[in-house]
């Protein structure tokens, strides 16, 4: 079982107490010119998804702890969580990874 | 060699210590007319069809590791074709087509047992959905019937039907036709036969990159052997194939989860045939060896890691042991992880891609071992013909942008 730190509790806990919710950073459309987009665009929103193989941006809801939803960087190969980060914090840069690693 | 029952008296009267390599063990050519990525079941079995069926010989497989080390030796070996859909149901019907003499054609014992595939109904609504499946599946000449409690007692005598349990049976869809194999057989039986025609199975051999013309056409792969050439390139690489399309600059709509098994210790013949039940989220058959082998849903993350968290595997426990208490005291032996590559209908992409010469069989989440003949041979048809056969023409990528999907996610034997 995975150890998760919540950014919100400020905890690390155990994985039972999380569920997973995709792929973080995808932009909703926009309401205004969602009837201009097209096939390829909405494919792109709803079905592609970057399914990286190493750090990965990903979602988390923390549903029976806090209850908040937060984004984490995960290594998909070891399963390691580099880092978790509150919701509306922009995707940390690759330097910033490289730096939580250590 | 040609195995018999004359080989294998000659064989065992020098203590079976004299039985030749199954198939060699190949350096990479400059060139072939087709490489297909992936030494899995699907991988070996598209390169057995280009050669037997198709008339392309000039075959390279390049796996990674070594064959049959991913997926294929890492499911729980189950065989059915009782989907929903017109389209799902012509696809994996014709995969049990294939699985019906396959040991026969390889000449290779695959051990196909059509021991039957029953699946249980604990509520009404899972007794109006499997009814429904009952009925379009006989509609497209799928075997399928629906047996009454009893009836399910009758075929599968551990079950428990008193009324009191917290999950009654009320019935169930058996697909008679429906088993299992032995996993492994099938990708050494694929790749000993095609071999004995002139493809090239190389192993240890990870692609690193997809080398393209000017014209965007593929040229060839870049490996940990080096660069070797091909204008059809077949990719069968199930959780990795992700990562292998971004080589050629594409994005797929895939997701890859560990997906967990375990087995039990070996122990006498108990159990008669395969049992799903997607309501209690289990299922369970017994192999030839006497393991019980135990398996349910995906993990909730996503993975490569090809290992899952123990809670996971105690919740599949927990069910098997709620329909079936006899099981309570059995001990777990193993378990593993294989990573599958999830689309968002749950129905499988076999087909072209939009760069010329790639071709893609991903996409078969959970349910990918029983459907090996039926893909290899769709894949093989596809890159022999730069085009789909009509069974797998709706499996295409460019459902995702006209969303003409195929919603298959019901049909799973159980939740994912």
């Amino acid at each position: 079982m995975l150890l998760i730190h919540c950014p919100y509790c400020d905890e690390k806990r155990a994985e039972i107490e999380f569920a997973y919710a995709g792929e973080a950073h995808i932009a909703r459309p926009n309401a205004a010119t969602q009837g201009e987009m097209s096939d390829e665009d909405w494919s792109q929103y709803m079905f592609i998804r970057q399914n990286a193989r190493g750090e990965h941006a990903e979602r988390w809801w923390h549903n029976a702890g806090c209850n908040m939803f937060f984004n984490a960087i995960r290594n998909t190969v070891t399963d390691k969580f580099v880092m978790s980060y509150k919701m509306g914090q922009k995707r940390p840069s690759t330097k910033q990874i490289e730096a939580a690693k250590k | 060699m040609k195995f018999s029952a004359a080989s294998l008296f000659a064989n065992a009267l020098s203590g079976h210590k004299k039985w030749p390599a199954q198939f060699p063990d190949k350096e990479p050519k400059k060139e072939y007319d087709a490489i297909i990525v992936g030494g899995g079941g699907h991988g070996l079995g598209a390169a057995y069809y280009l050669a037997s069926k198709y008339g392309i010989t000039n075959v390279a497989v390049l796996e990674k590791g070594w064959i049959g080390g991913g997926n294929t030796g890492r499911n729980t070996t189950i065989i059915r074709s009782n989907y929903l859909f017109d389209e799902s149901a012509a696809l994996y019907d014709h995969a049990v087509d294939l699985w019906d003499g396959l040991s026969q054609e390889l000449n290779y014992n695959v051990m196909f047992s059509k021991r039957g595939v029953l699946m249980l109904a604990h509520n009404v609504h899972d007794v109006q959905s499997f009814q429904r499946h009952v009925y379009s599946n006989r509609l497209n000449g799928v075997d399928n019937k629906w047996l009454s409690p009893e009836e399910c007692k009758a075929f599968c005598p551990p079950l428990d039907l008193s009324p009191n349990r917290r999950y009654p049976v009320l019935g169930g869809a058996l697909q008679r036709r429906a088993g299992t194999a032995r996993h492994d057989s099938v990708a050494w039986g694929y790749a000993r036969a095609a071999s004995k025609l002139g493809v090239d199975i190389i192993q240890n051999c990870m692609v690193t990159g997809i080398r393209r013309g000017p014209d965007g056409a593929v040229q060839g792969v870049e490996t940990a052997k080096g660069f070797i050439g091909t204008k059809k390139l077949g990719v069968s690489a199930a959780g990795n194939t992700s990562v292998v399309m971004d080589m050629a600059g594409l994005r797929f709509p895939l997701e890859s989860y560990p997906l967990q098994a375990l087995v039990s210790e070996p122990v006498k013949p108990v159990f008669p045939c395969v049992v799903m039940s997607n309501a209690v989220h289990a299922y369970i058959s017994q192999s030839d060896k006497g393991e019980l082998v135990i398996g349910a849903g995906t993990d909730q993350y996503t993975s490569y890691s090809q290992r899952g968290p123990l809670h996971l595997q105690e919740h599949n426990l927990m069910s098997i042991c709620e329909i079936f208490p006899i099981f309570k005291r059995m001990r777990m032996l193993r378990s593993w992880g294989g990573i599958v590559d999830v689309t968002p209908d749950r129905s499988p992409i076999v087909g072209k891609t939009p760069v010329q010469g790639l071709y893609v069989n991903c996409g078969w989440g959970t349910g990918g071992f029983k459907a090996t003949p039926g893909a290899a041979n769709m894949l093989a048809y596809t890159i022999a013909h730069d085009a789909p056969h009509k069974i797998n023409a709706p499996f295409n990528l460019d459902r995702f942008i006209g969303g003409r999907l195929i919603d298959e996610a019901a049909a799973a034997a159980v939740a994912h």
